[in-house]
């Protein structure tokens, strides 16, 4: 992401040192993840030392400092997936794509994280991938969900 | 008046508004233990080994005296058996971390705290929070700040401010209780420093 | 465009416009369109009842409005035609087109759409006559399916800004406080705290400016509540907002969404849009000389940030690590000045307890917990959703009379309020009345509503487990008890789920408990344990035969359970030899299956896909498994 558009964001909430989490959110939406670069840019427009905002783009989850995969794969691990059986859900996917939560496989195919609680309790155990909800999820139905993105 | 008076282990102490129970007691040369606390930088309240008991209006609670306001007529007790048995139980926590601190080790002796209570942590790093707040509030350099959150916690450098500021400064070595930090520098200064001075 | 309003009478003039507009006896089509239902389809579903209206030519003649949740999102997507409130459930666009030719066209019910009691299989026509919903009270929630959330007309229709104009003109700041404080409302977000009472200590702090925040981080997992209430009715949550500005003195205030709820944020920032148009927030709101202005903050996915001065750091730019209290957000807050910071659901009740009075909200509810409150009722339970219901209700009556017991026959074990901070309740008290000091008493607490229904296949140590390991990746990590104390207690939990329990563990878990409760520095911190204690206390067996039978008793921790196809049942399908990811199963047609168990990683997968009129697959634990009969007796014989 070229400095020109993050100094447009910036502009956008008014080069408040507050709006950092702000800032970074849009970053991270546009670029999918935040370069170093760009956290030294924000650094120096917002005069917020670079210490700080690397606590802040590593403690909140929104926040990758990585590339993500093409299919961010985002499994609710929220109390009622949880008793439906989510744990066996995750280390099916874990096992079908080789990664662990908070990864990325090798082809930046898949990113994998947990999600605590999507709110689709009813459909659980539940699975959003791009945006979409899979539901009713299982060990045994899991690895065909997975194979219809490529 | 500012003046607020309180009682510490049976000792009238005079206060001021706005003092913490720990600035008091200091005060009246009466000694609560701390490891994040320093006298140059705000409260940090991260250790609670400082927490004492506090008695108001009838009724007793634990509260951490380093951050705890002074109030009129507070009694408060430095030692019970309530506040020694956590003060315990968070040394062998540290214990589990750092178990060769000279710090901890002494402050083990005085609560009975058993080194090998938890299973060991790979970090030494006890979290007091001393180099990052001593660099940032003192210096204002912030060559070292906190990364992550919980359990993945860790003090770091950055290599671009620490490179050209620290081995001038180094205030903060002594200040580390497990001398996680000065290990944390001279890893940082292997892996990340870009050169020598004259290639740069 | 809306046009401004600067008056009372101005507004009281558009809403009459709007409602002479709107002729009750028009059909009008209603679909839920939460993000919930989104998963279920509901997009869809609206796109083909747009193409049913224009090929039928109806657009003009029949409305069609896509509202919030309804809360009876066990049977999403929800439609509803009105005038006569017909009720269809789980429709799909393949519905749609029965639904114009029979319901819209000729007045006729599709049946199959229908509610259906699960007992006496009558059917059910009427929205309200559904079970589910009879035993609630929707004072808050219940304005969602009337409206469209990005519609101030909707809005207006139904009453909203009614109580706005009667607090900014027909009362003073203290007269609202009395009114909120005599109405006992308590906190809806976790704490409890009478929320009039708290508005007046942020009134009378000194300093300038004050504000006013709306937490909507709801982090419990398990809960979506505020989610619902922020999709669904936007106007609601900024009206009470407004109320409360106008008390406390506040002219600035924040609201605070999680940036895993989009739709929240977006329907929130088209109400807040539409209602700077028609100057229902900016300078001088309807002449009132009070000028009120509101930003929108998302948050980055920290669940400590639910806690109130982790939230304010986060508004602030900074890293969301709570600091101690004293002093409070109503003395010191947001930029050291006076905030008064309250949940979604408190927020949204106000409106409510200004138009109808303290005294009507103090006539429902028990001693000390009035009105209503919103739980999610999730897990294993037949009708999952949202429901509204007067405190004091048993929790007998939420779980079996409204949510339908548990599915699949299965028993009742215990319900999980509370969340991460609560606890878990066990079978002989589900009389209890449901309200704030109860539930604490009984070892739980009411949390922002979360009800997390167990049943017999429930591990309760796993439970305990889960909730600290959640609180592990979500502690802010600034203080040693929370930091390293849950750690630990999460290193002896896993091991006593995985079968590596001892004697001591049980009580080293409890000086670890009086650790966090006593000495954290925040309520994440100090409330964590009572998953673990709760469990401990009404479950206490399961622990040690965990620990020294090596027994999962509800056969789910994975490492304490072995598989076993039953030879007397077993069919020889060949089912489970194929789907079975390690091929572990030895069998053939007409030959009883076998286990490896050396093989065998315990995926579950032969339970799941064994038929079940053979129900062949056992689970084993704590005691072993018996040998492989021999090969002679594995042949079916029929």
């Amino acid at each position: 992401m070229n400095n020109e558009r993050i100094d447009q964001i910036i502009a956008e909430h008014q080069g408040e040192a507050s709006s950092l989490i702000q800032v970074l959110l849009e970053i991270q939406s546009e670029n999918h993840w935040l370069p170093r670069e760009a956290l030294e840019r924000v650094g120096e427009k917002l005069q917020v030392p670079l210490s700080l905002i690397r606590h802040i783009a590593t403690f909140y989850k929104a926040f990758s400092m990585v590339p993500k995969g093409r299919h961010e794969v985002h499994i609710c691990m929220g109390t009622a997936c949880h008793v439906r059986g989510a744990k066996r859900v995750l280390e099916t996917v874990e096992d079908l794509t080789g990664i662990k939560p908070g990864e990325t496989d090798l082809d930046l195919k898949f990113s994998l994280d947990t999600v605590n609680c999507l709110g689709c309790c009813a459909l659980g155990p539940v699975m959003e991938i791009n945006g979409k909800t899979h539901g009713k999820l299982s060990t045994a139905n899991t690895a065909d969900v997975l194979k219809s993105y490529d | 008046m500012n003046d607020i008076l309180l009682q510490i282990d049976g000792k009238e102490v005079q206060a001021k508004k706005g003092m913490t129970v720990l600035e008091a007691a200091r005060r009246a040369g009466i000694d609560i233990p701390t490891l994040c606390y320093h006298e140059k930088l705000e409260p940090f309240g991260g250790c609670r080994i400082c927490i004492v008991e506090a008695e108001s209006g009838g009724s007793t609670k634990l509260v951490v005296s380093c951050v705890y306001p002074v109030e009129e007529n507070l009694v408060v007790r430095t030692r019970s058996e309530k506040a020694d048995r956590i003060r315990k139980t968070l040394l062998e926590l540290l214990l589990a971390h750092a178990p060769d601190s000279p710090q901890l080790k002494e402050l083990a002796g005085v609560y009975g705290a058993d080194r090998d209570r938890f299973e060991k942590e790979a970090s030494f790093c006890i979290h007091c929070g001393l180099c990052v707040r001593y660099c940032a509030e003192v210096k204002k350099l912030h060559a070292v700040g906190f990364v992550d959150r919980g359990t993945r916690k860790e003090i770091s450098f950055i290599p671009e401010i620490a490179s050209t500021e620290c081995k001038n400064c180094m205030e903060c070595f002594p200040l580390c209780p497990t001398s996680y930090l000065q290990a944390a520098f001279v890893l940082t200064e292997a892996l990340a420093f870009s050169g020598t001075p004259s290639e740069e | 465009m809306m046009p401004r309003l600067n008056s009372p009478a101005e507004l009281e003039k558009l809403r009459k416009e709007i409602l002479s507009k709107r002729d009750p006896n028009k059909p009008c089509i209603t679909l839920c369109s939460g993000t919930a239902c989104h998963a279920t389809g509901s997009k869809e579903v609206a796109l083909a009842i747009e193409r049913e209206l224009e090929k039928h030519r109806l657009t003009e003649k029949v409305d069609f409005r896509r509202t919030g949740c309804h809360g009876f999102c066990e049977k999403g997507p929800i439609v509803i035609i009105f005038p006569d409130e017909i009720c269809y459930l789980q429709v799909t666009p393949e519905d749609v087109p029965d639904i114009f030719s029979l319901t819209i066209q000729e007045k006729k019910v599709v049946d199959r759409l229908l509610y259906t009691d699960p007992t006496t299989g009558e059917k059910v026509t009427c929205e309200s006559d559904i079970p589910f919903y009879t035993h609630q009270n929707r004072l808050v929630f219940g304005t969602n399916q009337k409206i469209d959330p990005t519609s101030v007309e909707d809005y207006l229709a139904i009453g909203g800004f009614q109580a706005l104009v009667k607090a900014l003109f027909a009362m003073t700041p203290e007269q609202v406080i009395k009114e909120v404080k005599e109405s006992r409302l308590r906190g809806r977000g976790g704490g409890g705290f009478p929320a009039g009472v708290k508005w007046e200590f942020a009134r009378n702090a000194p300093g300038e400016p004050k504000y006013v925040v709306v937490n909507c981080d709801e982090g419990d997992p398990g809960a979506y509540m505020d989610r619902s209430l922020m999709e669904g009715n936007p106007f609601g949550v900024l009206e009470g907002l407004l109320i409360g500005a106008y008390a406390i003195g506040a002219r600035e205030g924040y609201i605070y969404v999680r940036q895993e709820y989009p739709l929240a944020v977006k329907n929130l920032g088209i109400a807040i849009r539409h209602a700077e148009e028609c100057g229902l927030l900016g300078k001088n709101i309807l002449g009132s000389g009070f000028d009120f202005t509101i930003k929108v903050h998302r948050g980055a996915g920290a669940f400590v940030c639910g806690e109130e001065t982790a939230l304010l750091k986060s508004l602030e730019g900074r890293a969301g690590e709570p600091r101690p209290r004293p002093p409070y957000p109503a003395v010191k807050g947001l930029w050291d000045k006076p905030t008064n910071i309250n949940n979604v659901e408190t927020w949204a009740t106000v409106p409510l307890i200004i138009s109808k009075g303290a005294g009507f909200f103090t006539s429902i509810g028990t001693e000390e917990s009035k009105g209503t409150k919103i739980f999610s009722l999730v897990g294993k339970i037949a009708n999952t959703g949202l429901v509204e219901v007067p405190m004091g209700i048993t929790l007998r009556d939420i779980i079996f009379r409204i949510g339908g017991g548990i599915p699949g026959g299965k028993q009742f074990k215990a319900v999980q309020t509370g969340g991460p901070s609560g606890g878990c309740i066990p079978e002989k008290l589900l009389d209890l009345a449901v309200g704030f000091d109860e539930l604490t008493a009984a070892g739980s607490m009411m949390g922002s509503g979360g009800m997390i229904v167990m049943d017999e296949d429930t591990c309760m140590v796993d439970v305990a487990r889960y909730f600290i390991n959640f609180l592990t990746d979500e502690s802010c990590g600034k203080c040693l008890p929370c930091r390293e104390g849950l750690r630990q207690m999460h290193k002896i939990l896993t091991n006593i789920t995985e079968g590596k329990g001892k004697e001591g563990d049980i009580e080293l878990l409890e000086v670890l408990s009086e650790t966090a409760i006593e000495a954290s520095l925040c309520a994440l911190g100090k409330t964590a344990p009572n998953p673990f204690l709760s469990t401990l206390r009404y479950f206490r067996e399961e622990y040690e035969a965990h620990i020294s039978e090596k027994r999962c008793v509800a056969l789910s921790c994975k490492e304490l359970i072995a598989y076993y196809i039953d030879p007397e049942k077993c069919q020889a399908c060949m089912i489970c030899f194929k789907k079975c990811p390690v091929e572990a199963i030895d069998g053939a047609r007409k030959t009883i299956h076998i286990i490896d168990q050396e093989k065998c990683t315990r995926c579950n997968t032969c339970f799941e896909v064994c038929p079940s009129k053979f129900a062949a697959v056992r689970k084993i634990s704590g005691e072993p498994v018996p040998p492989p009969i021999p090969e002679e007796e594995r042949m079916i014989v029929k």
